[in-house]
């Protein structure tokens, strides 16, 4: 299936037809932006334990450092440039939130798509594992998963995945048992066509909707929950610090005045989530009524 | 010879199969036992090759039920469905995919009968791709000869089907169907749905092709005229079962079962002079609970006490001319 | 026809919409008499339905009832303020659907929805508007009406809810009945029961009765007068006997020919070349003339409507031969 170019142009203008959603677009774009040019826009390699030099440590916002650069956001307990740790922390957390919420709706679609293609009592059971992976808490399980693990970057987004694709699941689950109704799948199981060619070619383009709405949606959710997990110390490991793990690292400065180290971060994290939700809701209040139609 | 198709006593029962909490509950009386429809209840016919057999009833009475059966949509619950001769089980799972595809449907509803996602081209031609009718390099151009041969211009192959009219749509539906290159057609209430003039458009394609491809017509429709206009034969179905079958000629112009009857009277006829209505009393049952021995006895006209209790078998009363009504004994 | 019940005179129904104002219907004019039945026929997109919806005043934006007169009783429906519209709508002039899902509200019972109807025009107690209902339903054919007051519309058949429909529709015996396809996803037997239904009340109560619908055979026994609709006008309204023995316009003759019971068996149908041209797309003068095989350069003009063998015709070249064959 090409995308087709002059639908996507159409998409985009309605879209921006809200002026909030075009500050979420924007803010999304800068967010990966920054963490895309990342080595180009830090002033220091925050990895880099050469680069770093203790006595730099928890200088204010505005202070020079002795390489030449400005502290522009001032330096942590290690003196890592937090700018440059920000903008390295902000990789981690998007290429954890994107990769796991990606992950989770490939695995979560095909799951429930098949489920509803199969039908009968494998159908039933598939749903059942899809409801029990739903009633567990999701934090408590991201953490027992990574506790059992061990903490590495993979082992979060493994452990990401497996508390999300549920969610998915129920989501085309339900979207293919009204599209597998309609006559074009009779007329596919008539012309022969196979079970791949159904569920991936009849079903999935006419369930897609919904679950791109919930795909927006479940990467701030994902962001979120790294952050979580990594603030509660079982998430990402501190070689590869993601903004959760930065805000938690500056946790204990917080009283002694020393704000920056974990406020910035916050407030990146909050400005990544906040643009993101900002798209995911237009892309509901523009898909969802189209789906409603049918 | 050989029919082309032959149905040998097929039933078909929908029911919702309960979930082990359900059976415990239905076990032990908590809960009733979920309904079942009868949706075809022994059901034999014959199509033969060649013949155009018009499929008439109401709501309920299992005629889709029926084409999705022997289109190999549905499996039946009990009897056969024999094509040239042998069941899908009788034939290599080679032949028995080559049979499949021989026997295709075209469908009521032209707005669901598409996949909206799809382009024109893409859904006329991937089944046949797929089956080797044609080439990757021949596509466009085998495309394109499908396209004209349902009257529709090619041009439009890259457009998505909303961008079309519902009898342009069901031509896109019918060119579907042959680019696979079926010998028999089973037509679902094909031209329902379908403005009278387009209806006609449609009527005399089937027809046409008919005649060009030496196809054979399962035609289900609720609409009397179009199938006494379009079949070679006719069987009347009520609530699942076969009531009455005949020539067309013969159905219309003497009917035997009383169903039958009340249904030729029932349609409107362009006839300015005839103003009175009378009516056949009663709802149509449902086929989740159908009156026991002939299904049609709570509303004839003509029902004895051996009507509700026993169902009555489809007799040959004259040649090739069935019924299933105890008045024919 | 003197005092006719209801007088439509070039009735014009416009709709807005990115493209620009769309004429939907155009120039209708029709009249009705008391205890008499109008069909009004045409297929998808000639503007039958909304000229019904035209009438009752149901036109909402971005639609707008631009021009022409609806006289009803003598009173000109388009000058009445919305709230007086309203004391005649379901009390005066009533209406019946083809998804009786928009009469019944799926959630309340049928008598809780009928007594609402009764007591919306009239102050009376409730057990009697309860024993109006319960007689309405009687009158319309439904078995035990006492125990069926009870009940949802889901728990009724199509047909069933067509007659309660029809039963609400007449709770307050309106001069004017407009009946939207109402027996179209019915099937033949059912319809059938309908059509007896209403032919017999219309009748008894003096209700003048429209009829929309595509299929020219129900009108053929129903009604007294036809007015065919082609791309939202009316192109031949006269008698109904008069109409379909004789037609004269290329497209009620195209029409009828096309019916299956008007060919011989086994033999391709006569049928009208093209399709129905988009509503905002028409060809120039009259809306017929890509499709019509009588068509000249003269049809560059839309045709007035004129007299013509006992009828109104919009046509310059009027089928002359006689009934269809």
């Amino acid at each position: 299936m090409k995308p087709d170019l002059t639908s996507f142009v159409r998409f985009l203008r309605v879209y921006c037809r809200s002026p909030l959603a075009v500050c979420g677009l924007i803010g999304t774009v800068l967010v990966l932006a920054a963490a895309l040019f990342a080595p180009l826009l830090s002033p220091q390699n925050p990895y880099d334990l050469m680069q770093l030099d203790i006595m730099e440590s928890r200088l204010p916002p505005g202070e020079t450092a002795f390489a030449g650069f400005t502290f522009l956001l001032g330096s942590d307990g290690q003196g890592r440039d937090m700018l440059s740790a920000i903008l390295y922390g902000l990789r981690i957390s998007l290429i954890v939130g994107i990769g796991s919420a990606a992950l989770a709706f490939v695995f979560g679609t095909l799951f429930g798509l098949t489920a509803a293609y199969i039908g009968g009592r494998t159908e039933t059971v598939m749903m059942r594992l899809v409801d029990l992976q739903m009633s567990f808490p999701t934090i408590l399980s991201a953490l027992l998963i990574l506790a059992l693990m061990g903490k590495s970057v993979g082992n979060v987004v493994l452990a990401i995945v497996i508390v999300e694709w549920a969610t998915y699941a129920r989501t085309a689950r339900g979207a293919a048992l009204s599209e597998l109704r309609r006559e074009y799948v009779d007329a596919a199981r008539s012309l022969r066509m196979g079970h791949r060619n159904i569920i991936l070619r009849q079903l999935l383009p006419n369930c897609i909707s919904p679950l791109i709405v919930l795909l927006t949606m479940q990467i701030a959710r994902a962001i979120t929950l790294e952050a979580t997990l990594s603030f509660l110390g079982l998430g990402v490991p501190i070689t590869e610090p993601s903004l959760g793990l930065l805000i938690s690292n500056g946790f204990e400065l917080m009283l002694s005045g020393t704000y920056w180290v974990s406020l910035f971060p916050g407030i990146a994290l909050l400005v990544t989530i906040f643009s993101i939700n900002l798209v995911g809701d237009r892309m509901r209040q523009i898909l969802d009524p189209k789906a409603a139609q049918r | 010879m050989t029919p082309r198709v032959e149905i040998r006593h097929v039933s078909k029962r929908f029911n919702r199969t309960s979930g082990l909490v359900e059976r415990l509950a239905e076990r032990t009386g908590l809960k009733t036992p979920n309904p079942v429809v009868h949706a075809l209840d022994d059901v034999s016919l014959t199509v033969n090759n060649g013949e155009v057999v018009g499929i008439v009833g109401e709501s309920g009475c299992g005629k889709s039920t029926l084409g999705r059966v022997v289109a190999g949509i549905i499996e039946p619950t009990e009897g056969d469905v024999l094509y040239h001769g042998k069941t899908w089980q009788d034939m290599s799972p080679q032949q028995a995919g080559h049979a499949r595809l021989a026997v295709q449907m075209i469908f009521q509803d032209p707005s669901s009968s598409l996949n909206p996602r799809h382009r024109v081209d893409e859904i006329v031609g991937a089944a046949a791709l797929r089956h080797g009718k044609t080439t990757r390099t021949e596509l466009q151009t085998y495309v394109a000869g499908q396209m004209r041969r349902a009257g529709l211009d090619p041009v439009m192959s890259r457009r998505f089907p909303h961008q079309f009219s519902g009898g342009q749509r069901q031509r896109i539906g019918i060119a579907r169907a042959l680019a696979v290159q079926p010998d028999m057609l089973i037509c679902d209430e094909s031209v329902a749905s379908l403005d009278v003039s387009i209806q006609a458009q449609i009527l005399n394609l089937f027809l046409d092709l008919r005649r060009e491809l030496n196809l054979t017509y399962m035609f289900i429709s609720h609409d009397l005229a179009v199938v006494e206009h379009i079949s070679d034969r006719v069987a009347v179905m009520y609530l699942g079962r076969i009531v009455e079958e005949a020539a067309v000629a013969d159905l219309f112009a003497h009917p035997a079962h009383p169903y039958t009857r009340a249904l030729l009277q029932e349609i409107p006829r362009l006839d300015t002079t005839r103003r009175q209505y009378s009516t056949i009393s009663g709802e149509i049952p449902s086929p989740l609970a159908p009156p026991s021995g002939c299904h049609f006895h709570p509303r004839c006209p003509f029902a004895m006490p051996r009507c509700a209790a026993e169902r009555p078998k489809l007799r040959d009363i004259g040649t090739a001319h069935r019924a299933a009504c105890h008045l024919n004994d | 026809m003197s005092n006719p019940m209801l007088e439509v005179r070039n009735l014009r129904t416009e709709f807005g919409s990115e493209a620009g104002r769309v004429t939907v219907i155009n120039d209708v004019s029709f009249a009705l008499e008391r205890g008499k039945v109008l069909g009004l026929v045409g297929e998808s997109g000639s503007g039958k339905s909304v000229t019904g919806f035209s009438i009752m005043g149901l036109i909402d934006p971005p639609g707008e009832v631009t021009g022409g007169q609806i006289l009803f009783n003598g009173q000109d429906l388009r000058q009445l303020p919305e709230h007086r519209m309203r004391t005649l709508r379901g009390n005066r002039i009533a209406m019946i659907f083809q998804d009786p899902a928009m009469t019944l509200n799926p959630v309340l019972r049928i008598d809780t929805q009928m007594i609402e109807t009764i007591l919306a025009h009239e102050t009376v107690s409730k057990p009697v508007a309860r024993d109006r209902a319960r007689d309405a339903l009687g009158m319309v054919g439904i078995p035990s009406p006492e125990e069926r007051l009870h009940a949802y519309p889901h728990q009724f058949s199509g047909g069933m809810r067509q007659r309660v429909a029809i039963a609400i529709a007449l709770l307050h015996s309106p001069d004017l009945l407009i009946a939207d396809e109402p027996t179209t996803a019915l099937d033949v037997t059912i319809q059938a029961q309908i059509l007896a239904v209403v032919q017999r009340l219309a009748r008894e109560r003096g209700t003048g009765l429209i009829w929309i619908t595509h299929d020219l055979s129900v009108v053929a026994g129903l009604a007294d007068d036809v007015a065919v609709m082609y791309a939202g006008r009316i192109v031949e309204y006269g008698d109904v006997g008069t109409v379909i023995n004789q037609p004269r316009h290329p497209y009620t003759n195209g029409l009828i020919g096309s019916l299956p019971s008007n060919n011989q068996r086994g033999t391709r149908l006569r049928q009208i070349a093209g399709s129905t041209p988009a509503i905002a797309q028409l060809p120039q003068g009259c809306a017929f003339r890509p499709r019509c095989t009588q068509a000249s350069d003269a049809c560059l003009i839309m045709p007035p409507q004129t007299e013509y063998d006992g009828r109104l015709l919009r046509c310059f070249h009027p089928v002359t031969h006689g009934k269809a064959t």
